[in-house]
């Protein structure tokens, strides 16, 4: 299968080289570990995992957040609440005054020792940024694993208890969807009136937004394209769904990825993929410039195109 | 060629314009129009062509309007219950010719 090089079609629109706008967030992956084996995870996380980010590293992003105007910190990983320095960081970017994010697989709150997190995350203000890829319990459980989706139903009933994802409560509370296969994710708008209807219909649960995150031919659904015969069709789908669009709003001109051992990257999927920042810019926390980081090219690839495929996707959703 | 069907096939529909180019772009852009959000959701719509995609048993059609049907939104019990309404008018249609066997029946019996 020939595929046009992502630069190529970026050329077409005046996009190329694609470059940083700016750094406005600092998303950190804490690590691959994780209670959860998702049949789509791009990190490839799971149980066995024992890429975890040190103290020391944390350390290092902090001192990126004093020395820097970045306003925000995304925290993800594998499932990150299993970091043992996990709460600390989050004290230490909101003694920042840092607006702090948490993707959160939901199910590890209802785990041993980590009853107490939601209380914490509310009273440290995090926004919870939740996966959840349908409201239908078979649908869930297909992608993330048998149990998956009453525990999140736990989980999120304890959240809105909480105030998250309340009608004007400041504590916020985000659901992810991502298809369960080899198409593109619907209009976010659409579904997430979906959602929000049949969520509280079916389960009394609230929540703020919807985002819709494309899946990525990168980790364990690259695995599952190959595997099922579906890897051509699939990047045939992306590539022919290209929007200009959502090339010029792709999420890596505004953030900064950071992997568990410091190396820093465009986003989380060139990290699963070991592309680190390139084109003369500075690859580890412990040698971040802003002003070079925040002019640097962005290291692409053919993955690219499931950014920038029908209403564009990345960590905050659909882009256009 | 081994059969009939291909699915490499369905992504070559556009050549059918090499032959009449204007008809081909009068189809295309009334078709674009058809499936566009009106008065009916593309959700809609795409699950209208599902279910008539079944009803004449056009396996391109069937292909394309199950993906499709997916990235508007609809799940699999939505999409079985539009493929049992297309089964149901295909059955029924077959089932109300019936009485023109019985028309038949009273005709030429005594």
């Amino acid at each position: 299968m020939q595929i046009k090089s992502f630069d190529k079609t970026i050329s077409g629109n005046g996009l190329y080289p694609l470059t940083s706008g700016g750094i406005n967030t600092l998303q950190v992956n804490l690590g691959r570990l994780c209670n959860q084996v998702c049949r789509h995870c791009h990190v490839g996380a799971g149980p066995d995992r024992k890429e975890v980010m040190s103290k020391e590293t944390m350390g290092l992003c902090l001192d990126v957040l004093k020395d820097t105007g970045i306003t925000a910190v995304d925290i993800t990983g594998g499932a990150p609440e299993m970091n043992p320095n996990f709460r600390w960081l989050i004290e230490e970017c909101r003694r920042l005054e840092r607006q702090v994010m948490v993707r959160s697989n939901l199910t590890i709150l209802q785990g041993p020792g980590y009853e107490d997190m939601p209380d914490f995350f509310a009273v440290n203000k995090v926004e919870v940024i939740a996966s959840l890829p349908y409201y239908t319990e078979q649908n869930t459980d297909s992608q993330r694993g048998k149990g998956v989706f009453q525990k999140s139903i736990a989980a999120l009933k304890r959240l809105n208890a909480l105030g998250y994802g309340i009608d004007d409560s400041e504590l916020s509370l985000n659901l992810v969807f991502n298809p369960g296969g080899a198409f593109l994710p619907p209009s976010q708008k659409a579904l997430e009136a979906d959602y929000k209807r049949e969520m509280r219909k079916r389960f009394d649960v609230s929540f703020n937004s919807l985002f819709t995150i494309t899946n990525l031919p990168v980790g364990r659904f690259l695995a599952y394209l190959n595997s099922s015969g579906n890897f051509e069709r699939y990047m045939d789908r992306l590539v022919s769904s290209y929007n200009p669009s959502a090339a010029a709003n792709v999420m890596c001109k505004s953030l900064i990825s950071v992997g568990w051992d410091g190396t820093l990257y465009d986003c989380d999927f060139n990290q699963m993929l070991g592309m680190a920042v390139n084109h003369g810019a500075p690859s580890n926390i412990k040698d971040f410039d802003f002003s070079k980081l925040s002019n640097r090219q962005i290291v692409t690839g053919l993955h690219c195109y499931g950014c920038t495929a029908g209403a564009g996707s990345g960590c905050g959703g659909a882009t256009t | 060629m081994q059969t009939y069907y291909s699915p490499e096939d369905l992504s070559k529909f556009p050549t059918i314009g090499e032959g009449a180019p204007e008809l081909w772009k009068k189809f295309s852009d009334w078709y674009g129009a058809v499936f566009a959000e009106g008065a009916l959701t593309e959700r809609e719509k795409a699950l209208i062509a599902l279910a008539v995609a079944h009803a004449v048993q056009c396996p391109y059609c069937i292909d394309a309007y199950t993906q499709s049907c997916l990235e508007k939104g609809s799940n699999k019990e939505q999409m079985t219950e539009a493929v049992h309404v297309a089964a149901a008018i295909r059955g029924g249609a077959s089932l109300v010719h019936g009485v023109q066997m019985k028309n038949v029946i009273e005709k030429i019996s005594m």
